[in-house]
């Protein structure tokens, strides 16, 4: 155990380099004049406080990390409390799935909460259907926001033109999607790593620049409005005659429609996860996983790389497009800005935050981003800086995800849980 | 005795810009037989494996493979993942290319893909839960089954195949290369790493597959217990050509082979020799 001595230094050392840094940052205040000339004074109170701070901080966190030994916190907890945690693990699930069934039930006339479920479960099918590329594949894919554009602007496109109802637009709208991950794939096939995340990135980019210049197609930065709610298999959610509400002898509330696209979402996540679960059990999901680990070895195996990758980005692209389509159908109006890059960064956050290729995973990030983000609301413009300093000491607790460790999908006596030290990444 | 050929390798040349790994290398691999191509480092074995394989597109000559039914395969006009697929040639790599964060078993399974993705009908039939489906993936786990047990590696076949000791790795690549069903079996340096013991076993372990798989297997070896105790037929590279054919006695006793082995040349290794015995 290093004793007083080593702290001490470590400490000093930290304490000097915040000298530094802060000497200039916060020891010497400037100004322009009056007459523009510089005008400065010194801080040197300050700059000592902060200097001390860090210094008495070092020492702090050292005897902290001593205190806990050098595994880090794991044998804070006893194995017999351990053993209870897992059993407790293996119930998040389904307790989960539970609670989020009962959501509109709870919170029934919360309609920030219910809008807020929404979105948080749009996210969920994002982060689950881009992590069949990025976490199964091992395919870091920075463009992803287009499959989620090209859904929803063939929906809104499809609908207002011809008129086609929402459950007819939807798989068209998932084809169309799947069809440009086909596109996507095919020169990037060769890239690997950082070059296919910059062609990915820049592919985002072009399908949102086509959208705003397009605009005899698409209605540039108008965007499109009017696009068509969803209706329940022809019954529609409105006050009339016709609608849901009377038709069930009930009265008309707004809230019906935004429980119905609540159960919506919900479906259309659950399937995006039952046929992820399906796929990775099947030779082509294995073959993903596969790739993702050796693609030199699935060579070798006879496997067809093209097909498989390409397949990957389909499939993917499908679920995000099957996204785009249900975004469009609960705004009603949908413009290029909602299909900035930040929104492919978000995903991308979400399944590396979750653990790459876990389904879990991925649904606890979407919901600690999204709604972790809303929670810091009421801190107003410190809001980005708590939320980033909550992500980095979530990546440093814990450097491959909430769930990094990988479950086998056959198994012959017991499925063991694949520690994440052996899991690859990937490299593109 | 060509009609029992399996891979005749004809005037095979590979550069690298100015380099030629491998200069005008003939020699024919006959049926359910061990042929070791043996070397010095830097030889231009593994140039040779990568060409037969596919990796490498050879600058000139031809590889032929002889398939009972299927007539003579052009190897060199293949690609990668199809000399796999279609010329049923497998291979190990000299370091070891398992899939480390999957299961040994899942690692079997993703080695019968092809066979595999068929039956599950691309992927339709699997996910919808056939029948068919269903008795294939069966089918499937025995078949990985028998050679976790061939292998004796059955007890650990749910644990990553990165946890494995490093002698129970190289084992499980070859099964996983046998699970592609392979008319040739390509080994590069399966007994890297293994002490004498393991050495043994792998000895074993291969001619038990070439008796009862009867397949045909191509070997790049340094260990030259293993090669001279298995092999039927040794080639000898040095330098990007062949110096030296022959049944192992034959090899071991030629004087070309061991001055190529000791670097110096045939008069010193001659001397060497005649001293020894």
């Amino acid at each position: 155990m290093p004793g007083f001595a080593f702290i001490f230094k470590k400490a000093a050392i930290s304490a000097f380099v915040a000298l530094v840094l802060f000497s200039l940052m916060i020891g010497i205040r400037t100004e322009a004049g009056p007459t523009g000339q510089l005008i400065y004074w010194t801080r040197f109170g300050e700059l000592a406080s902060l200097v001390a701070a860090v210094f008495a901080g070092s020492i702090a966190i050292e005897l902290i990390r001593q205190w806990l030994g050098p595994s880090g916190a794991a044998n804070l907890i006893p194995p017999a409390m351990q053993e209870h945690l897992s059993t407790a693990g293996r119930l998040v699930a389904p307790a989960l799935l539970i609670f989020t069934f009962l959501v509109p039930v709870i919170f029934y006339n919360q309609r920030y909460i219910l809008d807020l479920a929404i979105l948080v479960l749009t996210y969920v099918m994002l982060g689950w259907g881009l992590n069949v590329v990025v976490g199964l594949a091992g395919l870091l894919d920075l463009g992803y926001v287009a499959f989620y554009a090209v859904g929803a602007y063939s929906y809104a496109l499809l609908a207002t033109t011809f008129g086609l109802s929402f459950w007819t637009c939807l798989p068209l709208a998932g084809i169309l999607a799947s069809l440009w991950g086909v596109l996507l794939g095919f020169p990037v096939l060769r890239l690997r790593g950082d070059y296919l995340a910059i062609v990915t990135l820049a592919f985002g980019e072009i399908v949102r620049l086509v959208i705003i210049n397009w605009q005899s197609l698409t209605g540039g930065p108008n965007g499109i409005s009017g696009i068509p709610r969803p209706t329940l298999f022809g019954i529609p959610l409105t006050p009339g005659d016709d609608g849901l509400a009377a038709l069930l002898g009930i009265e008309f509330s707004p809230t019906h429609r935004i429980v119905f696209l609540f159960y919506l979402i919900l479906a259309m996540a659950l399937i995006t996860n039952w046929v992820t679960i399906r796929l990775r059990r099947l030779p082509i999901g294995r073959a993903w996983e596969a790739l993702r680990e050796d693609e030199v070895a699935c060579r070798a195996l006879g496997i067809n790389t093209t097909t498989t990758k390409l397949s990957a980005f389909a499939t993917g692209a499908l679920f995000g497009g099957f996204a785009g389509a249900f975004f469009a159908t609960r705004q009603g109006f949908i413009s290029p800005e909602s299909f900035t890059f930040q929104e492919s960064a978000l995903v991308l956050a979400i399944v590396v935050l979750g653990g790459m290729g876990s389904q879990l995973g991925v649904a606890l990030a979407a919901f600690t981003m999204i709604g972790g983000f809303e929670l810091f609301r009421g801190l107003e413009q410190y809001r980005m800086l708590v939320f980033g300093i909550a992500m980095v000491l979530l990546m440093i607790w814990r450097p491959r995800g909430l769930i990094g460790h990988r479950a086998p999908t056959v198994y012959l006596k017991q499925a063991q849980a694949i520690s994440s030290d052996l899991v690859k990444e990937g490299h593109g | 005795m060509s009609a029992d050929r399996i891979l005749a390798v004809d005037h095979l040349t590979m550069r690298f810009g100015g380099i030629v790994a491998v200069n005008d290398l003939s020699f024919d691999a006959r049926q359910r037989q061990i042929t070791a191509l043996i070397g010095p480092n830097g030889a231009g074995k593994t140039t040779v494996f990568n060409c037969i394989t596919g990796f490498y597109k050879p600058t000139g000559g031809t590889i032929r493979l002889t398939r009972e039914g299927a007539g003579d395969i052009a190897l060199e006009k293949l690609n990668d993942f199809r000399i796999s697929k279609q010329a049923k040639v497998a291979r190990t790599f000299q370091n070891i290319r398992l899939f480390p964060g999957m299961t040994a078993l899942e690692n079997l399974m993703v080695a019968q893909h092809n066979a595999l993705m068929l039956a599950s009908g691309l992927t339709l039939l699997g996910l919808i839960g056939a029948p068919s489906w269903r008795a294939a993936e069966k089918r499937a786990i025995d078949q990985s089954t028998f050679w976790l047990q061939r292998i004796g590696l059955l007890d650990r076949a749910d644990d990553a195949a990165g946890n494995l000791p490093y002698g129970d790795q190289r084992r499980l690549e070859i099964a996983r290369a046998m699970c592609t069903e392979p008319t040739l079996l390509c080994l590069d340096e399966p007994a890297a790493g293994l002490n004498t013991r393991e050495s043994a076993a792998l000895s074993e372990l291969l001619l038990s597959i070439r008796a009862e798989q009867g397949a045909s297997i191509l070997l790049i070896e340094h260990d030259m217990s293993v090669v001279m105790e298995i092999s039927d037929h040794v080639v000898v590279m040095d330098y990007g050509v062949k110096i030296a054919e022959g049944a192992p006695h034959e090899v071991r006793d030629d004087p070309k082979v061991i001055a190529a082995y000791l670097g110096a040349d045939e008069k010193e290794a001659i001397a060497v020799m005649e001293s020894g015995t």
